[in-house]
C-alpha cells in the first residue's frame, strides 16, 4: 500500500539578547550554575514580568522575512504545568494572538520549490534545565536559562517527506542568523525542532495521528528520526495496529525513536491570559523603522546575484544559502573581481579545502582579500587557472606570504613574452609535421593535441589564448 | 455547563492542591453556583465586542534590552532545603 507522508515542525529559537524575556538577567551560556537566576527567573512571590524591547523587534524581524502579517495587538498567556525547572508553575507564552500571524517560507528539496506555510510565532520564555542523577536519587536545578527569550516559530502540515523537513529546518536556521534574531549555535540549544509526524493513505483526505518527536538539534537527527518514524507507522499501520497520539523522543545512539512514559493529564495547560502583562501593541512606525534595519533577504540576494552579477542558478544559491559566504563573496566583487570566477573559486576550491578541514568560512586561512588577489592574476593572465591553484595550496597555510611572491617563488608566472612563446611554437610545428597535416586535412582535434604540446614545453607557463593564436597564424600561412 | 466532584478532583491534582472529602464537598456547592453565572453571561451576544485580555486598556511597556542583575547566589542558595556544586537540589524526576 502507498503511504502518505505529513510533516509539521514547530522550532523554538533562543533570542540573541543579552538580558532576559521579562527581567534584566543575562541570557550568556555556560556560566556557573545560578549565576544568572535573578529574583523574577527563581518566581519570587510580588515580582512582576517586563517585557524585553529587544525580543519584540526580534519578532517583528522575523514577521517580515516570513511576508506574516504582525499582530498590531497580542497577548500573553499563562502555560501552568509543574516541573522544577519552572519555579512559576507556568511558562509565560502566548495563545491567542500571537506576535507573528500566517506567512509562509519558500524551500527546495529533492529540486522542487515549495511554499511551507507558518501558521504562527509566538514569543515565550525557557525552563531551567534539570540534571538528572547529580547524585543517588536527585536531581540539580541550574536555572540560568529560565526566562530566556524564545519565539516558537509552527508550521502548517505542509512537508511530505524527511528531505522536506530538513529543507525547511535548514532554510530557517539560516533565515534567523541572517536577519540576526539567533545566534543559530544547535549544539548549545538555540535552535531545535519538535517535529510532527503522521502518515495517511495515498490520496486520502483525512489526516493520521500524528506522533511529536520533540527537541531534535542537528539536521541528522531530523532526517534519522523522521525516517525511522514514518517506518514505524507504516509497519504499525499495516501490522493491523494503531497509533496513539504521543510524545516521543529519539536516540541517536540507537538511531530510533520511542514513546515517553505519558504524563498522566497532559496538555492540560489550562491557558489564560497572564493578569501581570498588559496587552502588546506595536505600531505602524515600529515596523516602518525595523523595515529599514533589515537587511536583504536571502532569496532577494539569490535574485540580484542572479541577475546583476550573472551567476547561474545554482551558484546564486549555493552562495546565497549562507550570510558569511555571501559576506566573503560580496568582498570579492568589490575588489572588482568578476563574479562568476569568485563564485567557481569559492563553491570549488575553497568549499572542498574548507570541508576537508572541518571549518567555516569565516575561519579560512585565505581571507577574501588574499583570495581577491590571487583571482586578480588569473584575471591580468599572470598565471593560468591550474597554476592558481597551485599558488592556492601553497599559501593555505602560509600567510606571511604574498600571492605574487608564492607565484615567483613557485616558478608559475605565464610567460607573456611573444618572442618566447614564437621560439617554443616552431619548434612544435617543426617536430609533429604529421598533425599539422591532420589538421589541414579538417582533423579540429589535432589542433589541441598542438596547443598541449606547446604547453607542455613551456611547462605550463604559456598562456594558452595566446599560444592557439599564434597556432593558428603560423598553421594558415 | 456543569462540574462535578471527579472535575474538582482532576483540577485540584493538576494544580498540586491537597483537598480533603469535607472541602471538596464545599467547593462543588461554590463552584457549580459560579459556573450557572458563567452559564447566564454565556448568552449575550458578544458577537460584535472584541474580547477584553485585561482590565487596563493601556500598552505594555518594554524595557531596554540590558542586563542590570547580578549574581545572587549568596542570597539565595542558603534559602534552598539543599544544593550541591551551586544546584539547587530536588528528589529525582525522571522523564
Amino acid at each position: 500500500m502507498d503511504w502518505d507522508i505529513v510533516i509539521g515542525i514547530e522550532t523554538h529559537i533562543q533570542l540573541k539578547t543579552k538580558s532576559k524575556q521579562f527581567s534584566g538577567a543575562s541570557t550568556a551560556y555556560g556560566n556557573e550554575p545560578n549565576s544568572q537566576a535573578c529574583l523574577v527567573s527563581l518566581a519570587y512571590p510580588g515580582l512582576l514580568p517586563v517585557l524585553n524591547h529587544e525580543s519584540v523587534n526580534c519578532a517583528i524581524k522575523l514577521g517580515l522575512a516570513i511576508n506574516a502579517k504582525i499582530a498590531r495587538r497580542s497577548i500573553f498567556a499563562r502555560k501552568n504545568y509543574f516541573y522544577p525547572d519552572l519555579p512559576k508553575g507556568y511558562q509565560i507564552s502566548q495563545m491567542e494572538l500571537p506576535i507573528v500571524g500566517p506567512g509562509y517560507l519558500s524551500i527546495n528539496a529533492n529540486e522542487k520549490k515549495k511554499d511551507v506555510r507558518i501558521l504562527r510565532a509566538h514569543l515565550e520564555e525557557d525552563a531551567g534545565k534539570s540534571s538528572h542523577g547529580v547524585s543517588q536519587g536527585k536531581t540539580g536545578i541550574d536555572l540560568n536559562r529560565a526566562g530566556t527569550p524564545l519565539l516558537e516559530i509552527v508550521t502548517e502540515p505542509d512537508m511530505n517527506s524527511a528531505e522536506e523537513a530538513v529543507a525547511y529546518a535548514k532554510k530557517l536556521h539560516e533565515l534567523v542568523q541572517w536577519i540576526g534574531i539567533c545566534d543559530g549555535n544547535m549544539q548549545e540549544g538555540s535552535f531545535r525542532c519538535d517535529v510532527n509526524v503522521s502518515v495517511k493513505k495515498k490520496g486520502t483526505e483525512v489526516l493520521g495521528t500524528r506522533r511529536e518527536i520533540k527537541n531534535l538539534n542537528s539536521f541528522k537527527f531530523i532526517k534519522q528520526a523522521v525516517d525511522y518514524e514514518v517506518n514505524w507507522q507504516i509497519e504499525t499501520l499495516e501490522d493491523g495496529g494503531k497509533i496513539d497520539q504521543a510524545t516521543i523522543l529519539f536516540n541517536p545512539e540507537t538511531g530510533e525513536t520511542k514513546a515517553m512514559r505519558s504524563k498522566e493529564e497532559a496538555n492540560d495547560y489550562r491557558y489564560f491570559p497572564d493578569p501581570d502583562l498588559l496587552p502588546l501593541l506595536v505600531t505602524e512606525e515600529q515596523i516602518d523603522e525595523i523595515k529599514k534595519l533589515m537587511p536583504k533577504l536571502p532569496d532577494e540576494m539569490q535574485e540580484s546575484f542572479k541577475k546583476e552579477l550573472g551567476l547561474s542558478e545554482y551558484d546564486a544559491s549555493e552562495i546565497a544559502s549562507d550570510s558569511e559566504v555571501t559576506k566573503y563573496f560580496l568582498a570579492l566583487v568589490d575588489s572588482k573581481v568578476n563574479p562568476k570566477l569568485s563564485a567557481n573559486w569559492i563553491l570549488g576550491n575553497l568549499y572542498s579545502r574548507l570541508n576537508e578541514e572541518e571549518i567555516n568560512i569565516n575561519q579560512s586561512p585565505i581571507d577574501s582579500q588574499r583570495l581577491a588577489e590571487l583571482i586578480k592574476r588569473i584575471e591580468d593572465s599572470t598565471i593560468s587557472n591550474n597554476a592558481a591553484k597551485k599558488v592556492f595550496d601553497f599559501i593555505w597555510d602560509k600567510s606571511s606570504i604574498t600571492v605574487d611572491q608564492a607565484i615567483d617563488e613557485l616558478g608559475l608566472k605565464q610567460i607573456s613574452d611573444s618572442g618566447e612563446i614564437d621560439i617554443l611554437v616552431d619548434q612544435v610545428l617543426k617536430n609533429n609535421q604529421l598533425m599539422v597535416e591532420e589538421y589541414r586535412s579538417g582533423k579540429d582535434k589535432a589542433f589541441n593535441a598542438l596547443v598541449g604540446q606547446v604547453m607542455k614545453a613551456s611547462k605550463g607557463k604559456a598562456n594558452p589564448s595566446q599560444v592557439s593564436e599564434l597556432l593558428k597564424q603560423k598553421i594558415s600561412k | 455547563m456543569t462540574i462535578r466532584k471527579k472535575d474538582i478532583e482532576k483540577i485540584a491534582h493538576l494544580a498540586r492542591i491537597n483537598i480533603s472529602q469535607e472541602e471538596s464537598q464545599k467547593l462543588e456547592n461554590k463552584l457549580v453556583g459560579i459556573m450557572s453565572l458563567i452559564d447566564k453571561m454565556q448568552t449575550v451576544d458578544t458577537a460584535n465586542i472584541e474580547p477584553m485580555s485585561h482590565a487596563l486598556d493601556i500598552s505594555q511597556p518594554l524595557r531596554k534590552d540590558e542586563v542590570t542583575e547580578s549574581d545572587l547566589r549568596k542570597n539565595i542558595l542558603p534559602l534552598a532545603p539543599e544544593t550541591e556544586e551551586y544546584l539547587f537540589i530536588v528528589p529525582q524526576v525522571i522523564e
